[in-house]
């Protein structure tokens, strides 16, 4: 009985300790990290200041100031997909040549594709409550919505099969359809654009690019700037979190196998002794 | 043996265990008909004519594509019995044969059944197509194959998930977004007439060709990950 019960509570001894050592160690953000991020707050106020100091705009209000946050969002959002293709195609090119940088290749694009489906949901929202505002309803099947709409259901479902694909898999598969999806935005783009402009559908006019009264342009920077900072704070954020999480994953895993090897070597003893 | 030889191979055997069983193709085939009885209760299909052709395309296509859905899942949990998926990693032809083999084969099945489908959907529908018919010879097979490759490579990546029959679906759907729209607005011209469908082969046409390629580059990596 007692060389059965021993490996076992030899194996959570040592597994605690591994994992305790992985969550205590670091628990500080490094110092240029917080310096990131107050930096970015500061900007962050800045722009909201811009944004609310602007001068009124003529026919909308106030309403207006929802676009100087649906701007950024949604030229973001069509960067960061391009930082998780690259990230995967990384993980591809280490797969099996250097494992831990492949890990935080993964870790990279999960990070990112997180951040695309954030930015890209708070685009949708803002640009709904812009539609609602300026056109008086909230959706519109016009191009550049479609398209947004298609960018965003792409990225869920990245997300999606992140969380459905059984461990050890998740990050080849996800890494496959990052390059499948990044395909599909330009063709999206493209097609959806044809498929507008060949209808009599209602197609109006204005929109984010018809230009911009130059009073406008420091709170679309500023804005642009923060919220850019924003975003790689968050990738930042999120990476090191899934990289903390693939080494406690690793370490438990360690951290079992030994303690079985340890277990074996135990009960060795125990019947020499015996 | 060369390439195109495994290929016909791999597409020979998947062949023979459909006419063994017949499951694929009857599966499917009764499937799209019971979408086709169901979606023709949204509607009256023939009080109105215009109607009709105005969405006959789309109703078409998302018939096919359920039914070709319910086909794909199958097609490779059929070479997981007895693992033989991992003889086919192991054996020397290469991966992307195997790849384009089922996916002709599943090509071959979703045709068969679009051969039985077009005419009873045009019964049931009252169709009459105002534009030119045979282009839909074009639209079907290039549509279908849009369809079927990007299916057969997302099944084969699904059998390492928990649970595949779910994702398929998942996955497909928003990827295959553009061809879709594609091929239902290409035959929703053939049907009304209205304008050319010329545009919408040609999209059609580059998605096939992209998404073609980037499935046999991919799909050494998706089989032989461990």
């Amino acid at each position: 009985m007692a060389s059965l019960n021993a490996p076992n509570r030899f194996n959570e001894e040592i597994k605690s300790q591994m994992v305790t050592k992985i969550h205590r160690s670091n628990r500080k953000m490094p110092w240029w990290a917080q310096g990131w991020l107050a930096l970015t707050l500061i900007v962050l106020v800045y722009g909201f200041y811009q944004a609310m100091a602007a001068p009124r705009e003529a026919t909308m209000g106030n309403l207006y100031r929802v676009f100087f946050y649906h701007l950024p969002h949604a030229i973001l959002s069509f960067v960061f997909p391009y930082l998780n293709l690259a990230a995967s195609f990384l993980y591809l090119f280490w797969r099996k040549r250097n494992v831990e940088r492949a890990a935080a290749a993964d870790a990279f694009a999960l990070a990112s594709a997180e951040v695309t489906v954030l930015y890209a949901t708070i685009g949708l929202a803002t640009g709904m409550l812009w539609g609602r505002a300026a056109w008086g309803i909230w959706w519109a099947w016009d191009a550049r919505m479609t398209t947004y709409l298609l960018l965003w259901l792409l990225y869920v479902c990245y997300l999606l099969v992140r969380s459905f694909s059984s461990t050890g898999q998740t990050a080849m598969i996800a890494a496959v359809l990052a390059i499948f999806a990044a395909i599909d935005v330009p063709i999206c783009f493209m097609s959806i654009r044809w498929w507008r402009t060949q209808h009599p559908a209602a197609v109006f006019g204005g929109g984010a690019n018809s230009g911009i009264d130059p009073s406008m342009v420091p709170a679309v920077l500023w804005n642009m700037i923060a919220w850019a900072m924003w975003g790689a704070f968050l990738v930042g954020l999120r990476y090191a979190i899934e990289r903390r999480r693939q080494q406690a994953a690793n370490a438990e895993a360690l951290g079992i196998l030994n303690a079985e090897e340890a277990g074996v070597v135990l009960s060795h003893s125990l019947e020499e002794a015996r | 043996m060369n390439y195109a030889q495994h290929v016909l191979t791999h597409l020979c055997k998947d062949l023979r265990l459909e006419w063994r069983t017949k499951d694929s193709i009857n599966g499917m085939l009764f499937f799209a008909l019971l979408v086709v009885v169901v979606l023709a209760m949204a509607f009256d299909p023939a009080s109105f004519p215009d109607m009709t052709r105005q969405i006959s395309g789309g109703l078409l296509w998302v018939a096919l594509l359920f039914a070709a859905m319910t086909a794909l899942n199958q097609s490779w949990a059929r070479e997981t019995n007895n693992s033989v998926l991992d003889a086919h990693r192991l054996s020397e032809a290469p991966a992307s044969a195997l790849f384009i083999g089922k996916a002709l084969a599943n090509f071959l099945f979703v045709s068969a059944v679009e051969v039985v489908l077009a005419p009873i959907f045009t019964v049931f529908y009252n169709l009459q197509p105002l534009g030119q018919t045979w282009k839909l010879l074009l639209i079907l097979p290039l549509g279908t194959w849009a369809l079927v490759v990007n299916g057969t490579f997302f099944a084969a990546l699904s059998l390492r998930t928990r649970n595949r029959e779910t994702l398929l679906p998942l996955v497909l759907l928003p990827i295959s977004m553009p061809a879709l729209l594609a091929m239902i607005q290409a035959t929703t011209a053939v049907l009304t007439g209205q304008f050319e469908p010329t545009l919408w082969i040609k999209v059609l046409l580059a998605y096939v060709i992209v998404f073609t390629t980037a499935c046999v580059l991919l799909f050494q990596t998706v089989l032989s990950a461990d």
